[in-house]
């Protein structure tokens, strides 16, 4: 047993305080979180953005990823959405007990790899142990705070009629990735999760123009809810055109056979971009040069009737509305 | 060959948009069976850009639509009984029964799991000796072949907790029943795609030959649809009624003889209740005499209590194509995807969550 997480590695004890520091201090090496104080305690000043999220994938192992990158990227885009450098982050590990500890070592390595590629520092953290069936494995929540340049003014509701619609990549790597290393599902694919940090291409962006009207990640619900998401915020309506909108010939069969639309599937290193028309150019061409937006493509325009609606030009020419997510994605049955 | 963008390549459909424009000179009304179809025509916006000549309307061809409430409940009180596992294909678990809802049932307890193969619920009976599993096999000809396999695997391995509860339903009688009421005037059939790769396009040609009704079997994809609907109008220009393939690479017209073997070993014909159609003789299956100990209606005492039918649904006129989902007034009001009232506003393939979901007609 000596390999799997116990009840006791969450009671506070001395087995709690040897994971806390010979996996997690050791790991994500930094003096504030060194310290083990109650709270990580920092300077600032300016504008600070906080966020959290709470990751519950299953499978915790996915190619491309697993919910340790997930859950960093997760929170890091999250803050990179609202225009803000990451910071520092908080990691809480909800553990079902029976967990192997070299699984959770492998999600710490995660971890500790994508803090650093995306420029973060876990300052305070938190860990349980629960019964089995009391989790599924393993339950990661992050929150992280990040700052905000002068001159940035991001938000949902700044969509206005005339600007440009800009997408960073294929749609849908992320959710069929996943789907297809679920229980009673695994079909083969090369596909990978896109999970990655996206605060280089959002400050690469950022630095081609600070006008930039609105940001997101299209992650649960898809391209779709999040699109429809700031329609309805900015009180205008979005065209889209199908053709331009690209996807993977893997993710396009995984899609078709599960009965699937694209639109509504998962992405974890995709942003969608609301920006001036003016600037339009230059945001791509910068967004082109970065390795996660090097696929950015112009999908739509801001228009001014049917506010809150999304419609989509299909690759027949006609026009269908494209709506939010309802409830879950259900494969179909023929 | 790329199976899926080869067949919405845009100047492909232009082409065959103007073709159809072209030839269709006679006002008709074409009905696709399959829920499938329905979709692809909305999400594509086909209906937009065919000539003012041609009506479309949906058919019956979504398996969850057509379940009876009363088997709903049948399936809700099996997943009542202890040591019961209900096994279910995804798209069952919103379906609103008489009462609840199996996702209902699943978060106060119920043990409902989700598969997406049969065999699926083949490994979890396995697995799970002291349980009992029950298949819900919902369906037409796509599933029963799949389903039949997994009894005769089960036979074979000694696997004695799982049943099925046999829901399947046949295409081509429910057409004939739709047919001989009268109620919707057919000039043309767009016939299932999925259906037909098991079952070939022979058993639509009593359609042709007794009615007179052109009928072309059609894949999935919007050139597909656009093929198809080109076909048809070439039937009723040129005064024919034959059945035709415009999906050659999924459907022979013997159709696949092994999958039709495996459900004629295990299943037989049975008369069966289609929502708002009512009893279809010979429109379904039941487990021949030698499979029955994998019964799941003789093998519990299932009590599903009184069947109720949702007040203001018309799910049923809109499955036999009388009406359309912009004539209920439900519709997007007091039933959404979100809140369904009516199975075709939950199944993915409901002619109601389509029209919802993709704006009919915007």
């Amino acid at each position: 047993m000596k390999d799997k997480i116990l009840l006791a590695h969450g009671s506070g004890g001395k087995l709690a305080h040897e994971l806390v520091e010979r996996s997690f201090v050791k790991a994500f090496d930094n003096p504030l979180l060194a310290k083990l104080d109650d709270s990580a305690v920092f300077d600032f000043s300016g504008r600070l953005a906080f966020t959290t999220d709470s990751y519950v994938v299953s499978p915790i192992f996915f190619p491309g990823g697993d919910i340790g990158k997930l859950a960093v990227c997760g929170t890091v885009n999250d803050l990179a959405m609202s225009g803000a450098k990451p910071l520092y982050l908080s990691l809480s590990f909800i553990i079902e007990e029976g967990l192997p500890q070299s699984e959770l070592s492998e999600i710490v390595v995660s971890v500790q790899k994508a803090a650093q590629e995306a420029g973060v520092e876990i300052v305070t953290g938190d860990t349980k142990v629960v019964h089995r069936g009391s989790a599924d494995k393993l339950f990661v929540n992050t929150a992280g705070v990040g700052m905000i340049s002068e001159g940035v003014d991001i938000s949902g509701g700044n969509a206005r009629p005339g600007d440009k619609v800009l997408l960073s990549g294929t749609i849908g790597d992320h959710g069929i990735a996943v789907l297809s290393q679920r229980e009673g599902l695994s079909f083969s694919t090369q596909l990978e999760s896109d999970c990655a940090p996206l605060w280089s291409l959002v400050a690469e962006m950022l630095s081609a123009s600070p006008n930039i009207h609105c940001l997101r990640d299209p992650t649960r619900g898809g391209l779709a809810t999040s699109l429809n998401e700031l329609a309805k915020q900015s009180k205008v309506s979005i065209r889209i055109e199908e053709e331009k909108i690209p996807v993977r010939e893997e993710v396009l069969a995984a899609c078709e056979m599960l009965g699937f639309d694209p639109l509504y599937v998962a992405n974890e290193g995709k942003l969608v971009a609301i920006v001036p028309d003016e600037d339009v150019d230059k945001i791509l061409k910068a967004m082109r040069e970065n390795r996660d937006g090097k696929d950015a493509v112009i999908i739509g325009e801001v228009r001014a009737e049917h506010p809150g609606r999304v419609v989509m030009k299909t690759c027949l020419g006609a026009s269908r509305i494209v709506d939010m997510l309802a409830g879950d994605l259900l494969p179909r049955i023929c | 060959m790329k199976f899926i963008s080869e067949f919405r390549r845009p100047e492909l459909a232009e082409g065959l948009i103007s073709q159809i424009h072209r030839e269709s000179k006679t006002p008709v009304r074409f009905m696709e069976f399959c829920g499938g179809h329905t979709v692809t025509i909305f999400r594509y916006g086909i209906r937009q850009v065919l000539p003012p000549t041609i009506d479309m309307v949906s058919g019956p061809g979504c398996p969850i639509c057509v379940t009876a409430n009363v088997d709903l409940d049948k399936a809700i009180a099996l997943s009542q009984i202890s040591d019961v596992i209900v096994a279910t294909f995804g798209d069952m678990l919103k379906v609103p029964g008489s009462r609840s809802s199996l996702q209902e049932v699943k978060a106060d307890g119920a043990d409902v799991h989700m598969v997406y193969s049969t065999m699926d619920a083949l490994r979890i009976a396995e697995d799970n000796p002291a349980k009992s599993v029950v298949f819900l096999g919902i369906g037409f000809e796509t599933t029963a072949p799949t389903i039949a396999a997994s009894i005769l695997q089960a036979g074979e391995k000694g696997i004695r907790n799982y049943y099925v509860l046999s829901l399947h339903k046949l295409c081509p009688p429910v057409l004939r029943a739709i047919l001989d009421s009268g109620e919707v005037k057919l000039h043309g059939l767009i016939c299932p795609g999925h259906v037909s790769t098991i079952i070939g396009s022979h058993p639509w040609e009593f359609i042709a030959r007794d009615y007179g009704i052109p009928c072309v079997v059609s894949g999935f994809e919007p050139l597909d649809i656009l093929q198809c609907v080109d076909m048809l109008v070439a039937q009723v220009e040129n005064n024919e009624s034959r059945v035709e393939i415009a999906y050659r690479r999924g459907v022979r017209p013997e159709g696949n003889q092994q999958a039709l073997k495996l459900m004629e070993r295990v299943f037989e014909p049975c008369s069966a209740e289609w929502r708002g159609i009512g009893e279809v003789p010979d429109s379904g299956l039941r487990l021949r005499k030698e499979y029955q100990h994998f019964d799941a209606e003789l093998a519990f005492d299932i009590e599903p209590g009184p069947t109720y039918e949702p007040v203001g649904c018309i799910c049923g006129d809109i499955l036999r194509g009388v009406k359309t989902p912009a004539d209920c007034q439900l519709f997007g009001k007091a039933c959404t995807p979100e809140h369904p009232v009516g199975p075709c506003m939950v199944s993915s393939e409901g002619s109601c969550s389509a029209y919802y979901l993709y704006g009919g007609g915007f």
